[in-house]
């Protein structure tokens, strides 16, 4: 198995064995990402950082990878202010920006952005989020943080709020479908998981079980993941507010859950979790976030041929 | 026929010396054949058109081409909109080739995506590219950049 000069684009081409040749190399990165360890297994290497739209965190986790790394981090500026602005294709930032990096982390607001960019890329092209589409750099760590805070094997796994549009809790049930998960759904009926998508995982001999209620799902799972319902989503104000309190996750409602019960949550949070929540055993969602790190290096050492 | 219907008659249709006959499209794609052929513009002789023929698998439309013979490209669309489409080659009043159309693996350039946010809508230097698949009856398509599937109507998003 070699991810040398492999795109990271979607996670429908990871395999389970590759998936945990990478959760394996990111839990060996571990101590060098929390600076314990010094390393310079990148030392003279460059990663391009692309991203024509803003997404702090993801970026910002990229950049202190590579740095963990010893390697040196180039970012696109901002995208107003250069030739983008003047109506260059991606194409074409894609062929002069391989020839400045030994990797390019993108993220684009146009979905199948990474596809495209891959076919004019010599150098790996990682796929940090492009629309609504793939963000497959976002299921490694929600699949990492599984793995260190609880257990991907039999795991059952809730998984609370907008199952509708976010493609990477779609992602994360196929993947997790990989490791024989039960999985419960939890959501609003407008913001139901999409039934083609059930299908497939039932079709999988994956357990789905759907809900609108936290309270009844809570007692039995060993993960709760929620994400970030948006306003937007609501013509109503008032119905939004209907539907985020009622899958609000409390300290009360923790008190009928297992006490090893995680839980996670793709920051940053509105108001899906009380913060209150912080300061119980559960509170996984800091680490979560923290484990991109370690996910990140292990991505772009494989990739560019620093590890096997 | 054992119920005593009137048996279907056969589509006779007037003979052409050079040509290519289209037959068994799927019934009202007829004319999204003349659109993947650039009929009338790019056509020179007599061209028949025949809508909703009976036949022994139930309704089916016809186009007869004369002087001209279809390209692999050509053959291609079509059988995205009418995968049990036949074509017969005519020469010299005589079907001197006649083929099932072939449902090709990967379509280029041929469908438009219908995803107005895909990266293949936007001013790249790549044509639109699509799996094929199929659904039972249906023909599938699946955007190798958005994924998005479009599955019906796909003779409005031919390019
Ligand atoms: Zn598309």
């Amino acid at each position: 198995m070699t991810f040398k000069d492999l795109h990271i684009i979607s996670m429908k081409s990871f395999s389970r064995d590759m998936i945990d040749h990478i959760l394996d190399t990111a839990e060996k990165l571990e101590p060098i990402a929390s600076g314990k360890t010094k390393s310079d297994m990148l030392d003279g290497k460059v990663l391009a950082v692309m991203f024509f739209e803003p997404s702090t965190r993801t970026r910002m986790s990229f950049e202190t990878a590579m740095m963990r790394l010893g390697g040196d981090v180039l970012s696109l500026g901002s995208v107003d202010a250069s030739s983008i602005a003047k109506g260059e294709t991606l194409a074409d930032t894609i062929r002069v920006v391989q020839g400045y990096s030994n990797a390019i982390v993108l993220r684009h607001n146009k979905e199948g952005a990474a596809q495209l960019a891959s076919e004019f890329s010599s150098v790996p092209i990682i796929n940090a989020g492009d629309g609504a589409g793939h963000h497959p750099t976002q299921t490694f760590l929600d699949l990492y943080t599984i793995r260190r805070e609880s257990h991907l094997e039999g795991l059952k796994i809730a998984l609370a709020g907008d199952l509708k549009y976010g493609r990477t809790v779609h992602s994360l049930c196929y993947a997790l479908s990989l490791y024989g998960a039960e999985i419960t759904l939890i959501s609003p009926k407008e913001l139901r998981m999409p039934a083609e998508i059930i299908e497939d995982l039932r079709s999988r001999n994956i357990k789905v079980t759907e809900t609108d209620s936290i309270e009844e799902a809570i007692a039995d799972v060993d993960v709760l993941y929620a994400t970030r319902i948006q306003k937007e989503r609501f013509p109503d104000p008032a119905e939004y507010r209907k539907v985020a309190n009622s899958l609000q996750i409390t300290t009360e409602l923790l008190e009928k859950a297992k006490p090893d019960l995680k839980v996670m949550h793709p920051l940053p949070r509105t108001n899906e979790i009380d913060p209150k929540v912080d300061d119980t055993p559960h509170a996984c969602y800091f680490k979560q976030s923290f484990y991109g790190v370690p996910v990140r290096m292990a991505l772009l050492a494989l990739v560019m041929g620093a590890l096997e | 026929m054992s119920n005593g219907e009137t048996p279907v008659p056969e589509i006779r249709v007037h003979p052409i010396k050079n040509g290519t006959v289209i037959d068994h499209i799927t019934a009202g794609q007829a004319l999204n054949v003349l659109n993947i052929l650039n009929i009338p513009n790019a056509a020179s002789g007599v061209i028949s058109i025949i809508i909703n023929a009976p036949s022994v698998h139930g309704i089916k439309d016809v186009v007869k081409i004369e002087g001209r013979e279809l390209n692999v490209d050509e053959v291609d669309k079509i059988s995205l909109i009418s995968p049990k489409a036949t074509i017969n080659i005519i020469r010299n009043f005589e079907v001197s080739e006649k083929t099932h159309v072939h449902i090709p693996e990967i379509v280029g350039g041929v469908v438009k995506c219908i995803n107005p946010n895909c990266i293949s809508n936007s001013n790249e230097p790549v044509s639109s590219k699509f799996t094929v698949s199929t659904d039972g009856q249906r023909i599938v398509l699946r955007c190798l950049y958005c994924e998005r599937i479009i599955s019906e109507d796909i003779g409005n998003h031919l390019l």
